[in-house]
């Protein structure tokens, strides 16, 4: 029989793991996070006016964090999706947000598909460095006149002999001015629709390879936008990445887990600012008690916990479908949707809380209420997740 | 390729792509509904339950809502399949399962069409019993739980009164000491099932100064000289449940329906709504699930300006809303079901999923009702349309019930410090 002394009682200290992650996940976490805590989020101011260096690649692949889910005879880890979830989370507590989005690429954009559709060849040239860190990586798919909509990229592949000739123009590229290669998207076959992209490795030291702008931003300014053109740029058939006229289905499917990994980091980067502001909100006094005392901005901490964890774990059960075999890209949309959304709606409100504090630059929430921004613009954007969802249930 | 092509093909043309980041190569498609915690098993239970609400609840549905009542030999019926004590042991005539089972049961009844029905009988397996058997005497049990499993006894839970709700510690219903037991004054109001109730579990004030630690519950029952239903309430919906306003005037309870020790009433409370929350959850869930698919039925049939409604853009895109909000919901609900199912403290997550679920249903139900147009407002038109109008108005009561919105967020921020 239940008495009062062994009925549940309140124990909000505990913590409740998810099902997904093991202890040694945890003993990465550490290691991570002791890495980012004092080798980048130190330096954060100062790779936001300047960008951060190459030397974080360098030394993360020395670490072992670039490879963490690639098999070991590449140099990777051998870990398993998981374990990107976890750099993605904890790449956040460097508060730079540009430096996240620019390894990220390297690690969850760039890498992924080099491994899945790159030849032998292509993985010991570009994959066994790249998790190395001696060589960076990026990906060109968006252009001045395609973004969301892949069918109108214009970049073309012509081949010649045993060589493809490359003309077109890519922009909006991360890492576009530090990287040593580029996944790019191109049309080799301009009658044969979605049949019609193909995937090459293009070494960005190419000749005709112009790396131009050197994008402004509003926010993640610690990463580097480029714009890049691309004047008859010849490279051997060799260079092609997966098959000739898969590309649109091999960057579909790369888009799957840059977004998934996008809503784990938004889902951290909002968790980020909220305790950084809960933390303001006890200390900070007016009307005589710390205005997290009152019950409207205490409101507002509960329904940013909320979504927070209902992100939290959209992500963490949509990532365990993809780990387990499934190709979930309705739940990988809904789960990106729901996470920029959210993040963007906790940092506006955090945002508010700290009032003048936020606005101005010390305290850091005006940086994450820009940088936050690009992830409804990002890797589809907002409309287009509504529409991947709505046909998805055949509308 | 004409205009919008590489947003269809987005959505469509690459879902069938085999290629996966896992180390598992492959693998079936995995249901929402046989992700953790659920198994298999759980799929087959639940297959047989929906069976039987198709059978025995649905088709009764229009009629119930309309008579504002559904007989009490749907207990019954539910008892003849075992469905009353899934999660109770095989001693006391039930199943012997846990939790998970019962999961699965709220989360078919909301496929029953009537928030009202899912009410009725949530009300006597959700909270009326569950204390019965965690605190119950072995003799209680007998008189209570078992009859209660067959579905022979009726059960409701008694806490909120005229004078207060939310605030537990502000009951005033008050039980005297007297020789042999209880003499019990007061009032209880929103009692569902309350009209129908052979025994209520009621909370008392057994201590002059009242408050959290002068709170009892005596097991009050049908017949008892003094007890009455006062009145029946009429509502925004929930139309085919009975909610009751109970009166007590000198009723004298015997010492063997105190349940419970004296004066510890209010971890008795606490005990049981963590399970009440993850059951809302649960059914706003499922409520949610079936209104996405009969807006998606609707928005495929309905044609105009020369198409389905559902392929103009603003549909869709509503749609899309819908399912995210669903989605969200669910993973935060089947968190806190986990967690709960594995002992552990979960009463953070249960509270948001609490309050996430039971404010997104009303929203899916409100976009449901403007994507259904007129034919939403209206009562369901056979072969047309769903009882849209009936969703909306049962759902409503989710964000009041169980623990307002607000309560929610106090128990939340207060965990935060704030």
């Amino acid at each position: 029989m239940a008495t009062a002394e062994n009925v549940l009682k309140p124990d909000f200290g505990s913590s409740s793991k998810h099902f997904i992650f093991e202890e040694h996940h945890d003993r990465l976490r550490e290691s991570i996070r002791s890495f980012v805590e004092r080798e980048l989020a130190p330096h954060a101011e100062e790779w936001e006016e300047q960008t951060f260096p190459d030397s974080v690649i360098a030394r993360m692949g020395e670490l072992g964090f670039l490879g963490l889910s690639m098999p070991e005879q590449y140099g990777g880890q051998g870990g398993d999706y998981f374990c990107n979830l976890v750099l993605s989370e904890e790449m956040t507590r460097a508060d730079c947000a540009g430096l996240t989005m620019g390894v990220a690429v390297h690690t969850d954009m760039a890498m992924p598909p080099i491994h899945l559709f790159g030849s032998e060849e292509q993985k010991q040239e570009w994959l066994v460095p790249a998790i190395k860190g001696e060589k960076i990586l990026c990906l060109g798919i968006t252009e001045p006149d395609a973004g969301s909509d892949v069918a109108g990229i214009k970049t073309r592949a012509v081949r010649d002999g045993d060589d493809y000739v490359i003309n077109g123009s890519k922009t909006y590229i991360t890492n576009g001015h530090r990287a040593d290669v580029i996944v790019l998207v191109t049309k080799t076959d301009p009658d044969a629709g979605y049949d019609g992209f193909s995937l090459f490795l293009v070494p960005m030291d190419a000749p005709g390879v112009i790396r131009e702008q050197r994008l402004k931003k509003l926010g993640m300014h610690a990463s580097d936008t480029a714009l890049l053109a691309f004047q008859d740029v010849r490279v051997p058939a060799t260079a092609m990445l997966g098959q000739e006229g898969k590309g649109f289905y091999h960057i579909m499917w790369e888009l799957q887990g840059e977004r998934l990994i996008g809503a784990a980091g938004c889902v951290a980067g909002a968790q980020r600012c909220f305790d950084k502001t809960l933390e303001y909100a006890l200390e900070r006094e007016a009307f005589g008690r710390p205005i997290g005392k009152f019950q409207a901005i205490r409101h507002k901490f509960a329904d940013m916990a909320t979504k927070i964890e209902a992100g939290r774990q959209m992500t963490y059960m949509t990532a365990w479908r993809f780990a387990n075999g499934e190709y979930p890209v309705r739940e990988i949309s809904m789960a990106k949707l729901f996470t920029a959304q959210m993040a963007c709606e906790v940092t506006d409100e955090c945002l508010q809380i700290h009032g003048g504090a936020g606005y101005m630059k010390e305290y850091g929430i005006e940086r994450a209420w820009r940088d936050m921004r690009l992830n409804r613009i990002g890797a589809g954007s907002d409309e287009i997740m509504l529409d991947v969802i709505g046909r998805s249930y055949g509308l | 390729m004409g205009a919008g092509g590489a947003e269809g093909a987005e959505g469509a043309g690459e879902m069938g792509y085999p290629p996966s980041l896992g180390n598992r190569a492959g693998g079936n498609p995995i249901s929402p509904a046989q992700a953790p915690p659920f198994t298999v098993d759980h799929g087959e239970l639940r297959a047989g339950i929906r069976s039987f609400v198709e059978r025995e609840l649905t088709p009764y549905a229009d009629e119930w809502e309309r008579e504002r009542w559904f007989p009490n030999e749907v207990f019954g019926k539910l008892a003849g399949e075992g469905l009353l004590g899934l999660k109770y042991p095989e001693e006391y005539g039930g199943a012997g399962g846990d939790y998970l089972d019962d999961a699965v049961l709220i989360e078919e009844l909301a496929g029953c069409n009537s928030g009202g029905v899912a009410a009725g009988i949530g009300a006597h397996i959700t909270i009326a019993t569950p204390p019965i058997f965690k605190f119950g005497s072995e003799e209680q049990k007998q008189r209570f739980l078992v009859p209660a499993i067959r579905g022979e006894k009726i059960a409701a839970l008694g806490i909120t009164e005229p004078g207060t709700g939310s605030d537990v510690a502000g009951i005033r219903t008050h039980a005297k000491r007297v020789d042999g037991g209880w003499v019990v004054n007061g009032a209880k109001t929103f009692i569902t099932g309350g009209v129908r109730a052979d025994v209520v579990v009621t909370a008392v004030k057994t201590s002059p100064e009242g408050g959290h630690g002068g709170l009892s519950f005596l097991l009050i029952e049908k017949g008892m000289e003094g007890f009455s239903v006062s009145k029946k309430l009429e509502k925004l919906g929930w139309h085919a449940s009975d909610t009751a306003e109970l009166a007590f005037q000198d009723v004298f309870v015997p010492d063997e329906n105190l349940l419970g020790e004296e004066n510890k009433g209010f971890y008795l409370i606490m005990a049981n709504f963590q399970w009440e929350r993850i059951a809302m959850a649960l059914g706003a869930v499922a409520a949610m699930r079936r209104l996405l698919e009969q807006t998606l039925d609707y928005a495929k049939r309905r044609e105009q300006f020369g198409r389905p409604i559902g392929q103009h853009q603003a549909i869709r895109h509503k749609v899309a809303h819908m399912a995210v909000k669903l989605e969200a919901s669910r993973a935060l609900t089947y968190h806190s079901l986990r967690l709960f199912h594995d002992g552990q403290d979960a009463i953070r997550e249960v509270t948001m999923a609490k309050l996430l679920s039971q404010r997104a249903a009303c929203e899916v139900a409100d976009d449901a009702l403007q994507i259904h147009g007129g034919a939403g407002y209206v009562d369901a038109i056979p072969g047309v349309s769903s009882s849209i109008q009936r969703a909306v108005r049962d759902l409503r009561l989710g964000p009041i019930g169980g623990g307002t919105d607000e309560v929610m967020k106090e128990i939340l921020g207060r965990q935060l410090g704030l």
